[in-house]
């Protein structure tokens, strides 16, 4: 009996081999010859990519695939999921070779050792300066960027011929025009939206953390004070005044806007496409408080694994073939972010919207990048957004309750 | 069945001979195709844990089938497979990340901690010029890098410094031609690409001068490393202040003084992670808070929408009324939309100003559906006894149409009214069929952690808490957030893995206790 079931495993293992025989050691032998015939075809460059951008950077890659015989095999994955996705498999050796990312992953990233610096050299110089800056870290470059976002004001030149220099001026000109909201800023419910709410901060001066002379931040917090308080008060009175309002969501400010029922929206250029019929002009955000209202920067690039096993492929894709005017202005089209590098962004910049974001832009401030902005976000929205509806009695008080509760989660 | 029936019935299965014989000799060999498939890629990619148990479950598989002496393995098999890998493995491995410190900055092993650490901290020495850069080969095939500076061409190796070489050919400003060296083409340098990017030049004699280093294999910039690993001693040194830079336990490497470098690896840590969990003030407060609710979300979930469900299923089972099919099929349509959709799209009806329901069915009233701490508890009740009576009323109908006749006409006969019938037959005949489900049902929506995401995501608030959690934050909602999965802190899969053991614990405990009484109710039947 013993002897019938080795010899039924036997025959049925046999099988299998059979079957696998004509894919697997087949499939190895076939590599083995291309290798040997085609000397060039060493290793194969995997990029992480997401919808948006994966034609540019297919367009970019077959360029590179003729000058040097490397297959790049470009993988598509929603944007949200490669920040965690990164984080988690390249230790494993299973990441890509390069991926596409925001600057603010940064912190995270060298924290956990998966990002390699790269060196772009006198290319450095041809990007704008704010986007080199934000993929900085310790005097290191660790991202090629190729795009910037921002947000500015949005105005509806119909209803608004005029552009507003002061908030004040604004909203005057909200409530001339007659329309159902004198301007819409979006906010996510009882979460807030300090990303959106941020120029009317700065301008009272209070930023979110220390800048170091070079543009990058230490953790150390700024929001709060006077400057701090003089905001939430505002944020308060506005409130009351009806001219702020929590309940108006990224869907509603953009019909709303898209409506004509308001003359202003606060926000970026991926609303634009849903403005398409109206006539629009782009404007810095006007200040309430006395100081430049600064909105964030939000630098967009490519980076490198640490564990990449192809990493001068890699770097010369990025440095040599993805930072050329063509590669950011076909990047550019795909995607409608205005590019990093000075020649791409000066042709994108016919358009006047597009030149309009980039004004602003150049006034902007880097979105922190450092782990500690992750235990910001929660308490900053939930507390603006309390202020505004009201539910916080006393706007400096919630505000110095946030401030303390920040510090206790910073440690 | 007798003895000697059984063995003739295992007989004539097991033979060589046919067709059920072939019909199972093909299907495993389909097994063992898959199993052999596996076994090769595992050992590719070096996981020898996979490996083995790939080779054990097959092995298992060859001898369940092809034995005779194994009839109940037979049938449980392929259920226990799918339990080791889906469910024990993964337990176990929960279990394991519980009791190390994985999590940001701890994120990969220490070999790859020392290379992330050496490579952010190789610094391009000031001031330095970009070098034109070409790779080339020296006779015995040692690599080495020739490069221009200032129009000079200079050739250098590993071990012998940058020196000139005035007889180079160059051309578009790099070095094409070096007498006594091979240039190697793009191919040659692609092929060879991690000898060149580790390839360090020096400048000279002089360490402190910097070595050439390339990254693309078209420029050379000077590199000057400002942390050294000594593996022997297994220490990092920085060069410009020689401070010394030890291990510590917790997976960093860590200065005489405290100081400690950014990049760190997995190590593990015993309990700590459990006495986080139970140790942090700021989170004793809102935990007791949130355990109640979580008890008493689950348990009026379970009531909810076991009541709704059974009196519709026993309205819809009553032969008088007409068109009871179309009913009931419309019944289960919430049950077939996907959770997280449709609470997606309640929160949208549900928003204070804008939503359907305070707009068009309340007339412009604005109640804080989602906002106030009660309402908003309300509401996730609310949607979720839409979404969970359909499936109650499914189970509801099918016991109902299996309750027998007779003990009605008993009943009837007794003189029960409808009440007591429905009393003292209906519903312990019901709770019999249904009790496992209504336990398995609690136990789902302890951790029901779709909903509480899309719906409120926790809020509203505490006002008194210092740490972003709300009125409707559920344990597991808690772990997500406190364990910084959500990015509102930094990433700590260790505690997340102790928590969730925790919660584990919890809804273990109370799903015994609820067995043990439902004992109870079988004896009745």
């Amino acid at each position: 009996m013993r002897r019938s079931i080795l010899l039924a495993s036997a025959l049925a293992t046999t099988l299998a081999l059979t079957a696998c025989g004509s894919g697997e050691p087949s499939g190895g032998s076939t590599a083995d010859a291309d290798a040997s015939a085609k000397p060039s075809a060493s290793g194969s460059l995997t990029v992480w990519v997401d919808e948006t951008r994966e034609a540019a950077v297919q367009a970019a890659a077959e360029a590179y695939e003729a000058e040097s015989g490397v297959d790049v095999e470009i993988v598509q994955k929603n944007f949200e999921d490669i920040r965690a996705d990164f984080l988690a498999q390249v230790p494993t050796g299973e990441g890509p070779d390069v991926t596409v990312g925001a600057h603010d992953w940064l912190g995270e990233f060298t924290a956990n050792g998966v990002v390699a610096p790269i060196e772009l050299g006198d290319k450095a110089g041809d990007f704008i300066p704010v986007s080199v800056e934000a993929f900085t870290q310790d005097g290191q470059v660790y991202g090629l960027p190729y795009a910037i976002e921002n947000i500015a004001l949005i105005r509806n030149t119909e209803l608004a011929p005029e552009a507003p220099q002061t908030y004040d001026d604004m909203i005057a000109a909200g409530k001339k025009a007659g329309t159902k909201f004198p301007f819409l800023i979006q906010s996510d419910g009882d979460k807030g939206d300090p990303y959106t709410y941020y120029p009317f901060q700065t301008s009272f001066g209070a930023p979110v953390f220390e800048q170091n002379d070079d543009g990058s931040y230490r953790p150390e917090l700024a929001l709060g004070g006077e400057n701090g308080e003089a905001f939430a008060t505002w944020l308060g009175e506005q409130g009351e005044a009806g001219n702020l309002s929590t309940d108006i969501s990224y869907d509603i400010a953009v019909e709303a806007f898209a409506k004509g029922q308001s003359p202003f929206v606060i926000g970026g250029p991926w609303m634009l496409e849903k403005f398409q019929d109206l006539d629009l002009a782009v404007d810095p955000i006007p200040a309430p408080g006395d100081q430049p209202a600064q909105p964030f920067v939000g630098v967009q690039g490519f980076y490198v694994s640490a564990q990449s096993k192809n990493a001068l492929l890699a770097n010369d894709f990025l440095v040599n073939y993805l930072s050329t005017t063509e590669a950011q202005t076909a990047l550019f089209e795909a995607g409608g972010r205005p590019p990093a590098l000075v020649e791409a962004a000066d042709k994108a910049s016919q358009d006047p919207l597009v030149a309009g974001f980039r004004e602003v832009g150049a006034t902007a401030v880097p979105m922190p990048s450092i782990p500690e902005m992750g235990s910001v976000w929660s308490f900053w929205g939930v507390t603006e957004a309390s202020i505004i509806s009201g539910k916080a009695d006393d706007p400096v008080k919630a505000w110095d309750k946030m401030v303390s509760d920040i510090e206790g989660a910073i440690g | 069945m007798s003895r000697a029936r059984y063995k003739g019935a295992v007989a004539g299965s097991g033979t060589f001979s046919g067709a059920g014989f072939a019909v199972k000799l093909v299907l495993i060999a389909l097994v063992d195709a898959l199993g052999v498939f596996g076994v090769l890629a595992a050992w590719r990619a070096g996981s020898w844990g996979i490996l083995a148990a790939t080779v054990a479950l097959l092995a298992a598989a060859n001898w369940v089938y092809f034995t005779k002496r194994s009839l109940p393995l037979k049938y449980i098999l392929p259920g226990l497979a799918f339990l080791l890998v889906y469910q024990v493995y993964v337990v176990g491995y929960t279990g394991y990340v519980a009791f190390t410190n994985y999590g940001d900055g701890h994120n990969s092993t220490k070999e790859q901690a020392v290379d992330a650490l050496l490579v952010q901290n190789e610094r391009r020495v000031e001031g330095s010029p970009a070098l034109p850069l070409t790779v080339v080969e020296s006779g015995d095939g040692e690599l080495g890098f020739a490069v221009v500076e200032d129009g000079a061409a200079e050739v250098g190796t590993a071990e012998e410094p940058l020196e000139a070489a005035p007889d180079a050919t160059l051309d578009g400003g790099a070095v094409t031609q070096v007498p006594g060296w091979t240039v190697l083409d793009r191919a040659t340098v692609l092929q060879r690409q991690d000898e060149v990017t580790t390839l360090r030049v020096p400048v000279s004699d002089d360490a402190a001068d910097g070595s050439v280093r390339t990254q693309d294999a078209r420029t050379g910039y000077v590199f000057q490393p400002v942390l050294e690993y000594d593996e022997a001693a297994d220490t990092m040194t920085d060069t410009a202040t020689g401070v010394v830079y030890t291990p510590n336990d917790e997976g960093q490497f860590e200065s005489a003084d405290g100081e400690v470098l950014p990049v760190g690896w997995r190590v593990t840590v015993g309990f700590e992670n459990f006495a986080t969990a139970f140790g942090d003030d700021r989170y004793a407060g809102p935990f007791v808070k949130i355990l109640l609710w979580t008890v008493a979300f689950a348990v009026l979930s379970v009531v909810t929408t076991f009541a709704l469900g059974m009196f519709l299923a026993m309205v819809f089972n009553d032969p008088r009324l007409r068109g009871r099919k179309v009913y009931r099929t419309l019944m289960i349509l919430p049950y077939a939309m996907p959770g997280f959709l449709a609470a997606l799209l309640w929160s949208g009806m549900l928003n204070k100003s804008f939503g359907v329901i305070n707009q068009v069915l309340l007339g412009g009233a604005a109640i804080p559906w989602l906002t106030d701490p009660w309402l908003a508890k309300l509401s996730v009740l609310g949607v979720n006894l839409w979404l969970g009576f359909p499936y109650m009323f499914l189970i509801c109908t099918g016991a109902l149409q299996s309750l027998p006749g007779d003990v009605y006409e008993a009943a009837r006969i007794d003189g029960a009214g409808k009440w007591r019938t429905w009393r003292s037959i209906t519903m312990p005949l019901l709770l019999v069929a249904t009790a496992p489900l209504l336990i398995s049902s609690f136990a789902f929506n302890f951790n029901n952690f779709t909903l509480i995401k899309m719906l409120t995501g926790g809020g509203p608030r505490f006002d008194d808490a210092s740490v972003p959690l709300g009125h409707t934050d559920i344990l597991i909602s808690m772990v997500y957030n406190v364990s910084g999965l959500d990015g509102s802190a930094p990433r700590d899969y260790g505690l997340a893995s102790a928590l969730s053991i925790v919660i584990f614990v919890i809804v273990g405990v109370i799903s015994a206790i609820a067995f043990r009484q439902t004992r109870k109710l079988e004896e009745l039947s």
